[in-house]
C-alpha cells in the first residue's frame, strides 16, 4: 500500500509542488492511522503471539523453500553436474555414451523381465474402502495408501487363502509398460538407469520390453488368470518378427530369474498345460538369458520370512526398540497383518531353497564352510590384512555351520550336531488354541497352532533346508498346501520321469532340463562382498500368546571380531539378498558343460561385480555397487548387457569374471551331472 | 523503484538504530530527504510511530514479519483443510455422483466378453523423448505432449523443435526421437483432469475389463499412417495384440474403438493388415473377418475435417480468430521474439497425419460454387437447440417456412474458403474466376527469404505478387482447395501426396488402389470381406461447427507474418451461420455431421461398390446438451468432440456391443441431424 502510493508520487512530482504537498499531508495523514491501527493490533495479539510466531515461522520457511525452488527450477539443467564435477573431478562416461562413442548401436531386441516386489501393481476393481484408486497404483510409487488406509491396503493386496487367486470383488493387475518396474518409489531406480543407457545407442520402445507380471502369484497362475506368459511369448515372436529376426536378449532380475527358467519350459510344453511353441522355440528366439542376482537355488530370506516375516532389518529394529513391533500400537498389528499378506503370495514359495541337503549343507556340513566373514570387511581396508591372514589360518577349526538354517539357541548353531538333543515335532500335537478367539481379527496360522506345537518347533532345535519344508509345513500348512501345486524343492534324479511335465518342477533348476538351444547363452551375474544373510538364530517370543511365536535372537553376537553371526543372523558372501552360492552354482557347475540338466550344453558364463559402497554422497546408489537392486546401476554390468545387446557373445565379453568361491564351494557339493 | 528500496531498507535497518541508538534515527531522513524529498515526510512519520512503538513494545513486527505471518497462516489453513479433506470418507466429500453406466449394467449382468482395442486421435496421445539435443537434458523418458506441458513454458524454442518432424521425410530429425507413449496411460487423460478415455476405461473396468482384455493402440499421430509401421511398426504391433487378445480370451473377436483421426488411422489398418507383405500386414483376406466383431466409430472425421484447411493456411482456428479480435496484435506482434503463430505452422506442417483430415471427396461431397450437401440449414435453429435442449415445436414450424422461402439465401458451404464476405455470398456468376493453373507459373523463389529470420514457414519463399494472387480467385472449394495448398505449401503438399489421397475411386478394382495412400480414404477404399462385421458411426451433434471460412489478407504484410488471416470482423447473415469470419454447421464442434455421417448413411449402408461384403452399419448420434451445473465438469450428456468420451448414453453403447450385443439389439440408428436429407443429396455412385 505504502509503496504504491510512493510510486504514484514519484510519476506525479513532476506536477505542481502544491499538489505534492497536499498528496504528501494526506499520505502522512493515511500512514499515521494506519501506525495507530498497526499498533492496536500488536497489542492485542500479544496474547496470541505464539501462535503468532509460529505462522511467521512457517511463512518464512515456506518463502525461503519456494525462492529456492523458483532458483532450482530457473537453474540450468546441467548445473547439478557442474557442481558434481567440480567436488569429486570429472565424472566417466556413463556405459552408453562410452559404447556409442565405440559405434555400438541396437541390435537383439531386450526383454526384462522385473523380480518380486520391484513391480508396480495397480487396482482394477476393489471394495467401497478404496474408492477412487481405480488404476492408481497399490505397490510401487510413493505407497500413500499405505498410512492412508493400512487396513484396506492390506486387505487389497492379500490374494485368496484358498486358491492364491483374487479375492472375491478385488482385482490387482500389474502395471503394464517399461514404467511398471523402472522406478520403485519416486527417485529409487530399479531397472531406469539400464533403460536409459540401452536408449543411447538406440533402444527405444519397440525394441525394449517390459515382461511385467503380479509377482504375487504363483507362475502358472500368471498365465491362468491373466496370460502373462502367453503375452511375453507373442510379444518375443513379434519383437523378432520386427526386428528383422534378431533374437531377444532375456534380462531376468531377482525371481524373474526363475519366472524365465519356467517360461522357457512353458513355451515349448504342449498346448493344455504349455504354450505350444514347438521343442526349437527357444532356440529359434532367444540369443542369451542374462540373469541378474538370480536366486536359482532359492534365498534363505525368505524362510525367515516366512517363519516369522523378519528380515535382518526387522529384527534390528526390534532389537532397537523392543515391543514396538510387538504391541498392538493402535491396534495395528504390524508384524502380523504383514505375515497374513505375505503367506497368500505364492510366488514367495518359489525362493524357498532348492535342493535340500545336497545344496545347502547338512547339520554338520555345508558347501560355504571355511567361509572367512572378516576377509569380506576388510577387503577395502588395507591395513587389516595381516591380521586378516593370521585369522584366516587359524578360524578354520571353527567355520559356522551354515547348513543349519535354523537353530533355536545360539550355542545350538554352535557345537557338534552329537550334543544337540531334539524331538521330532512332527508328530506333535497341533491344538486348537484357547487364545485363538482372543487374536482379533487378524489370521495368522500361528493361531490354529496350539502351544504344544509351538513349543515342539523350538524342541527340534535345529533345522536344515530339507528339513525346514517339513517345519513350513507344520506352521503353515494351508499355505504349502498352495505352494505344493505350484512349486517343488527338491533334485530329480531321473530328468525323463513323465512326472517332471508338471508345471510346478518348471521353475527349479534341479529338476528340469534346459531347453535344446546349443546356440544360447546363459549369464549369471550377481554382486559379491555384501555380507548375505545364511542362517538364522531364532528364540521362542516371551509373551507367545497372540504374537507369532518365535523371532530371530538380535542378542546372539559372534563375539570376535571376525564373526559371522550378528544380531542372530549368519552372514556369506553374496549379494544382500541372494547367496553367491543360489546365484552361482548352476552356472559354475550345475549347467557347465554337457550336464543332466542342460543336455545340448548351452554355454554358460558366470560374471561377478565385486562391491564397492558409493565413495561419496553426491553418487547416489553408487556406479560400482553389488548389492542385490543397486547393481542395476553398475556400469560394469549394464556395460556387458549393452555388448552383448549389441551383438557380443560371452567370449567377447571375456568369459567368466569371479571373485568369490564359488568354485570350491561347488566342488564340495555333490550333485550327480 | 528507489523508493521501494528505501522503504525496505527502513523495514530492515530502522529498528536496529531506533533500539540502540535512538536520536540518530532523525539525522537519516535529512540525507534522504536531499535525494529525493518526496517520501520522507511519509517516513519520518512512519518512524516516529516505530520509535512510540518501540519504545514501549523492544520486540515489534515489521513488514517481512507481517508478509512472513500471513503466509504463514494461508499455508497452515490451507494444509489443515487439506488434511480434513484427505481425513474425510471419499464419499462424503464428493457430491451425490450419478451413477456410471458401467455399475448399472453390471447390475444387468454384463460381463466382459469382447476384448476392446482404443485407437486413440490426433493430438490426445501422449509423446515422450527418448533422445534430444542437449537443451532437452533430463527429459529423457519424459513426456513432451500431453500431461502439464511444463516444458513449453520453460524452454519453448527446444519443445518445439523437437516436436517437429524432418521437413523432407516427415520422419525423426536427426538426432531426436520422440516416441508415442505406450499402454492405456498414453490418452486416459490428456492433461491433468482433462479425460480422454479415462471415463470409458473405468466403465469397461466395471464390468470387468482389465489389462489383458483392454489395449490402447497408441502411435505416433504426427506421422502418416504408413510411416507409424516403417519407423515403429505400430501396424504389426496391433495386429499381433489383436490376434493375441483374441487367442487369449477364448477366440472372442475384437470390438474396436477409434476416435477422431483413429477412425481413418483404423482403415488403413484394415485394409494394411489383409493386404500382401512388403506393402501390408499380410494377414490374408479373412483376417478382419476372422478377429474383428465391431468398429465403433468415435466422432469420425471419414471425409475430413474443414478445420484442417484453416490449420494448415494460416494455423489458425476459430479459437486463434477469436483471440485475435479480441486482442488485435498480441499474437503478429513478435513479443518477445516468439512469432508464435509463425512457429505452429512451421512445427504443424511438418505433420504429415494432420493432411490425412483434409476433406476428402471434392465438390462431390463437400459442394461448389453453388451448392453444398447442407445448404438450408438453419443455424439459428440450431443455436436454441444448443441453448435449450428442449425441442420447440413451434421454432421448427417456422424454420419449415423458411426453407421453402429463403432458397437463394443459403449459405454456400461448398466455398470452404472465400476472400471476403461479400465473395462468400455472390452468386458464382459473379465471381471472377482465376485459373488456377496461373498459380504454378507465377511462383518463383522470393528475394524476401533472407530477412526473414530464422523461422521457416513456406510463405517465405512465396513472393509477394504470388501472395497476391491467391485472394485475386475469391472462393474455393474442396476441389481447389488442394491446389490453393499446393501453392502455398508445396514441400507438405509433396509429402503428403506419398500418404494420403483425397479423391473419389472411379473404379476400385485400378491396380493403383492397392497403394497405401488410398488405404485411409474411405471413397477409394473397399471394405474387407467380413459381413460379419459392423460399422458404427457414433457421433454428436447439436454444435455449431466450422465448416467454411472468410478469409483476408494480412495487413502488414511483412516477410515474417502469415499473410492470410481468418476475418473475424465478418459476423452475422440473416440466420446466423456465419461469426467470427466462420461458417457454421451441425456437428461436433470438430467434425461435421457430413463427415461423420455419411459413410455408414449411404456411402457403406447396404451392399454398395465401398462395401461389397455388405457390412451392416449403423449411425448413432448424440444430441448435444451442456452441462447442467458447474459440478457436472464437462457433462454426462455433451456431444463435444473429446467431451463425448464421457457422455452416458455412448459409453453405454459401447459396453454393451463389448458385452455381446449387436448394432440392432442396441436400437439400431438414432438420428437426430439432418444427415440421411444431406446424404441424398450427395449424387456419388455406389
Amino acid at each position: 500500500m505504502l509503496r504504491r502510493r510512493n510510486g504514484t508520487e514519484i510519476e506525479t512530482s513532476t506536477n505542481t509542488e502544491s499538489q505534492i504537498q497536499k498528496e504528501n499531508g494526506k499520505g502522512g495523514i493515511e500512514v499515521e492511522r494506519k501506525g495507530k491501527e498497526k499498533a492496536k493490533v500488536v497489542k492485542k495479539k500479544k496474547k496470541g503471539s505464539c501462535v503468532d510466531s509460529c505462522c511467521w515461522f512457517i511463512g518464512c520457511i515456506c518463502s525461503i523453500w519456494w525462492f529456492l525452488i523458483f532458483i532450482f527450477n530457473a537453474m540450468p539443467a546441467s548445473f547439478p553436474q557442474y557442481v558434481t564435477e567440480a567436488i569429486t573431478g570429472p565424472l566417466p562416461d556413463p556405459p552408453g555414451v562410452k559404447l556409442r562413442k565405440e559405434g555400438l548401436t541396437v541390435n537383439h531386441p531386450v526383454v526384462f523381465v522385473p523380480g518380486i516386489v520391484t513391480g508396480g501393481l495397480e487396482l482394477w476393481e476393489g471394495h467401497q474402502c478404496a474408492e477412487g484408486l481405480f488404476r492408481k497404483r497399490l505397490w510401487g510409487g510413493t505407497f500413500g495408501d499405505v498410512y492412508k488406509r493400512p487396513l484396506c491396503w492390506v486387505e487389497h493386496m492379500s490374494l485368496d487363502n484358498e486358491t492364491g487367486l483374487d479375492p472375491p470383488g478385488i482385482r490387482v493387475r500389474p502395471v503394464s509398460g517399461l514404467v511398471a518396474a523402472d522406478y520403485f518409489a519416486p527417485g529409487y531406480f530399479v531397472w531406469a538407469v539400464l533403460i536409459a543407457n540401452l536408449a543411447r545407442i538406440g533402444y527405444e520402445e519397440k525394441t525394449m520390453y517390459m515382461a511385467a507380471y503380479d509377482w504375487r502369484i504363483s507362475f502358472q497362475n500368471t498365465e491362468v488368470r491373466d496370460q502373462t506368459l502367453s503375452r511375453i511369448k507373442s510379444n518375443i515372436e513379434l519383437m523378432v518378427a520386427t526386428n528383422g529376426g534378431k533374437k531377444v536378449v532375456v534380462i531376468p532380475h531377482s525371481m524373474g530369474v526363475l519366472y524365465f527358467l519356467h517360461f522357457m519350459k512353458w513355451v515349448e510344453a504342449p498346448a493344455p498345460m504349455g504354450g505350444g511353441g514347438g521343442p526349437d522355440w527357444c532356440a529359434k528366439h532367444i540369443k542369451a538369458v542374462m540373469n541378474i542376482g538370480g536366486p536359482f537355488l532359492g534365498v534363505p530370506k525368505v524362510v525367515s520370512g516366512l517363519f516369522s516375516v523378519e528380515a535382518r532389518d526387522i529384527a534390528v529394529a526390534r532389537a532397537f526398540a523392543p515391543g514396538v513391533l510387538d504391541k498392538d500400537v493402535f491396534g495395528l498389528q504390524t508384524l502380523q497383518h504383514v505375515m497374513r499378506m505375505t503367506r497368500t503370495w505364492d510366488s514367495t514359495m518359489s525362493m524357498i531353497p532348492k535342493g535340500g541337503d545336497t545344496i545347502w549343507g547338512g547339520i554338520d556340513w555345508s558347501p560355504e564352510e571355511g567361509y572367512d566373514c572378516s576377509a569380506k570387511k576388510s577387503r577395502n581396508n588395507d591395513t587389516q590384512t595381516t591380521s586378516q591372514n593370521g585369522k584366516g589360518g587359524l578360524g578354520f577349526k571353527k567355520s559356522v555351520n551354515y547348513g543349519r538354517i535354523i537353530s533355536f539357541g545360539k550355542d545350538v548353531a554352535e557345537i557338534h550336531s552329537s550334543k544337540i538333543e531334539r524331538m521330532d515335532f512332527r508328530g506333535a500335537f497341533r491344538g486348537n488354541n484357547l487364545a485363538n478367539t482372543t487374536c482379533h481379527d487378524v489370521w495368522t496360522e500361528y493361531n490354529d497352532m496350539g502351544v504344544g506345537g509351538v513349543k515342539a518347533v523350538a524342541d527340534y532345535k535345529v533345522y536344515t533346508s530339507g528339513s525346514i519344508l517339513d517345519l513350513l509345513h507344520f506352521v503353515a500348512p494351508k499355505m504349502m498346501m498352495r505352494g505344493d501345486a505350484h512349486f517343488s524343492y527338491g533334485i530329480a534324479d531321473n530328468l525323463d520321469d513323465p512326472k517332471y511335465e508338471h508345471y510346478k518342477y518348471w521353475s527349479n533348476p534341479l529338476e528340469t532340463k534346459l531347453p535344446n538351444a546349443p546356440d544360447m547363452e546363459i549369464y549369471s551375474m550377481y554382486g559379491v562382498g555384501v555380507p548375505t544373510e545364511r542362517a538364522y538364530v531364532y528364540k521362542l517370543t516371551p509373551a507367545a500368546e497372540c504374537y507369532i511365536p518365535f523371532q530371530i535372537d538380535t542378542s546372539a553376537e559372534g563375539g570376535s571380531e571376525g564373526t559371522c553371526l550378528k544380531g542372530g543372523v549368519f552372514s556369506v558372501d553374496g549379494d544382500e539378498t541372494v547367496p553367491v552360492l543360489s546365484a552361482g552354482f548352476m552356472c559354475a557347475k550345475g549347467w557347465r558343460g554337457k550336464t543332466r540338466f542342460n543336455p545340448s550344453g548351452i554355454p554358460t558364463y558366470i560374471r561377478e561385480y565385486n562391491h564397492a559402497p558409493p565413495a561419496n554422497l553426491l553418487e547416489g546408489r553408487g556406479t560400482q555397487s553389488g548389492a542385490h537392486v543397486d547393481i542395476m546401476g553398475n556400469f560394469a554390468l549394464i556395460d556387458d548387457i549393452i555388448r552383448v545387446a549389441a551383438g557380443a557373445t560371452g567370449e567377447d565379453l571375456g568369459g567368466d569374471r569371479v571373485y568369490s568361491d564359488i568354485y570350491k564351494w561347488s566342488e564340495k557339493i555333490h550333485l550327480q551331472l | 523503484m528507489a523508493s521501494i528500496l528505501r522503504f525496505r531498507k527502513l523495514c530492515y535497518v530502522e529498528p536496529v538504530k531506533c533500539s540502540s541508538l535512538g536520536f540518530e534515527s532523525f539525522e537519516t531522513p535529512k540525507i534522504e530527504k536531499k535525494d529525493e524529498g518526496i517520501g520522507p515526510s511519509i517516513e519520518n512519520v512512519l518512524q516516529k510511530q516505530e520509535k512510540k512503538k518501540s519504545k514501549r513494545q523492544p520486540k515489534e513486527w515489521r513488514c517481512v514479519d507481517y508478509c512472513c505471518w500471513t503466509i504463514g497462516f494461508m499455508c497452515t489453513t490451507w494444509w489443515l483443510l487439506l488434511f480434513l479433506y484427505h481425513c474425510l470418507p471419499v464419499t462424503l466429500t464428493g457430491f451425490q455422483v450419478p451413477e456410471p453406466p458401467g455399475a448399472r449394467l453390471k447390475r444387468e449382468g454384463l460381463t466382459a466378453l469382447h476384448p476392446v482395442v482404443l485407437v486413440p486421435g490426433i493430438v490426445t496421445g501422449g509423446l515422450e523423448l527418448w533422445e534430444g539435443r542437449p537443451c532437452a537434458d533430463g527429459l529423457f523418458r519424459k513426456r513432451l505432449w500431453g500431461g502439464s506441458f511444463t516444458e513449453i513454458f520453460k524452454r519453448p524454442l527446444c519443445w518445439l523443435e523437437h516436436l517437429s518432424l524432418h521437413n523432407e521425410t516427415g520422419l525423426d530429425p536427426p538426432g531426436i526421437r520422440v516416441r508415442a507413449v505406450p499402454g492405456l496411460v498414453a490418452a486416459d487423460y490428456f492433461a491433468p483432469g482433462y479425460f480422454v478415455w479415462a471415463v470409458l476405461i473405468e466403465n469397461l473396468a466395471r464390468i470387468g475389463y482389465e489389462g489383458k482384455n483392454l489395449h490402447m493402440a497408441a502411435y505416433d499421430w504426427r506421422l502418416s499412417f504408413q510411416n507409424t509401421e516403417i519407423r515403429d511398426q505400430a501396424l504389426s504391433r496391433l495386429k499381433s495384440k489383436i490376434e493375441l487378445m483374441f487367442v487369449t480370451n477364448g477366440y472372442k473377436k475384437v470390438v474396436v474403438v477409434p476416435h477422431s483421426m483413429g477412425v481413418i488411422y483404423f482403415l488403413h489398418f484394415l485394409k494394411w493388415v489383409e493386404s500382401p507383405p512388403p506393402m501390408g500386414g499380410g494377414g490374408g483376406p479373412g483376417w478382419c473377418a476372422k478377429h474383428i466383431k465391431a468398429v465403433m466409430n468415435i466422432g469420425p472425421a471419414f471425409l475430413g475435417v474443414p478445420k484442417t484447411v484453416s490449420n494448415i493456411f494460416s494455423a489458425e482456428s476459430k479459437d486463434v480468430a477469436f483471440v485475435r479480435a479480441m486482442a488485435p496484435g498480441v499474437l503478429d506482434s513478435e513479443m518477445l521474439g516468439l512469432q508464435t503463430l509463425e512457429h505452429v505452422m512451421r512445427v504443424s506442417r511438418t505433420w504429415d497425419s494432420i493432411i490425412s483430415l483434409m476433406p476428402k471427396g471434392g465438390e462431390t461431397i463437400w459442394g461448389n460454387m453453388d451448392w453444398s450437401p447442407e445448404e438450408g440449414y438453419d443455424c439459428d435453429l440450431a443455436r436454441k437447440r444448443y441453448m435449450k435442449p428442449s425441442l420447440n415445436d413451434k421454432k421448427s414450424n417456422n424454420s419449415d417456412g423458411k426453407r421453402g422461402f429463403h432458397i437463394e439465401d443459403y449459405v454456400k458451404y461448398g466455398r470452404i474458403i472465400s476472400f471476403g464476405k461479400a465473395a462468400s455470398q455472390l452468386p458464382s456468376s459473379q465471381l471472377p474466376t482465376l485459373g488456377l493453373k496461373e498459380f504454378s507459373s507465377t511462383s518463383t523463389s522470393s528475394s524476401s527469404n533472407s530477412p526473414c529470420g530464422e523461422v521457416w514457414t513456406e510463405y517465405d519463399e512465396m513472393s509477394r505478387d504470388s501472395i497476391q494472387k491467391v485472394p485475386e480467385n475469391k472462393a474455393y472449394t474442396a476441389r481447389t482447395l488442394v491446389d490453393l495448398l499446393h501453392f502455398v505449401a508445396p514441400k507438405m503438399m509433396r509429402r503428403a501426396e506419398a500418404h494420403f489421397s483425397h479423391g473419389i475411386a472411379e473404379n476400385l478394382d485400378d491396380p493403383k488402389y492397392a497403394h497405401y495412400k488410398y488405404w485411409s480414404n474411405p471413397l477409394e477404399t473397399k471394405l474387407p470381406d467380413a459381413p460379419d462385421m459392423e460399422i458404427y458411426c457414433l457421433c454428436g451433434v447439436g454444435i455449431p461447427t466450422e465448416r467454411s471460412y472468410v478469409y483476408k489478407p494480412s495487413p502488414s504484410d511483412r516477410c515474417k507474418s502469415i499473410p492470410f488471416r481468418i476475418d473475424s470482423s465478418a459476423d452475422g447473415s440473416d440466420n446466423g451461420c456465419l461469426k467470427g469470419g466462420v461458417y457454421f454447421v451441425d456437428g461436433d464442434e470438430s467434425v461435421p455431421v457430413l463427415s461423420a455421417g455419411f459413410m455408414c448413411a449411404k456411402g457403406w449402408r447396404g451392399r454398395t461398390r465401398f462395401n461389397p461384403s455388405g457390412i451392416a452399419t449403423y449411425v448413432r448420434e448424440y444430441q448435444h446438451k451442456p452441462p447442467a451445473s458447474l459440478l457436472e465438469g464437462r457433462g454426462i450428456e455433451s456431444g463435444a468432440h473429446v467431451d463425448i468420451m464421457g457422455n452416458v448414453a455412448l459409453i453405454e453403447d459401447v459396453l454393451r456391443v463389448a458385452a455381446g450385443a449387436t448394432g440392432a439389439e442396441i436400437g439400431g440408428d438414432t438420428i437426430y441431424s439432418d444427415i440421411i436429407r444431406m446424404s441424398e443429396r450427395i449424387n456419388l455412385q455406389l
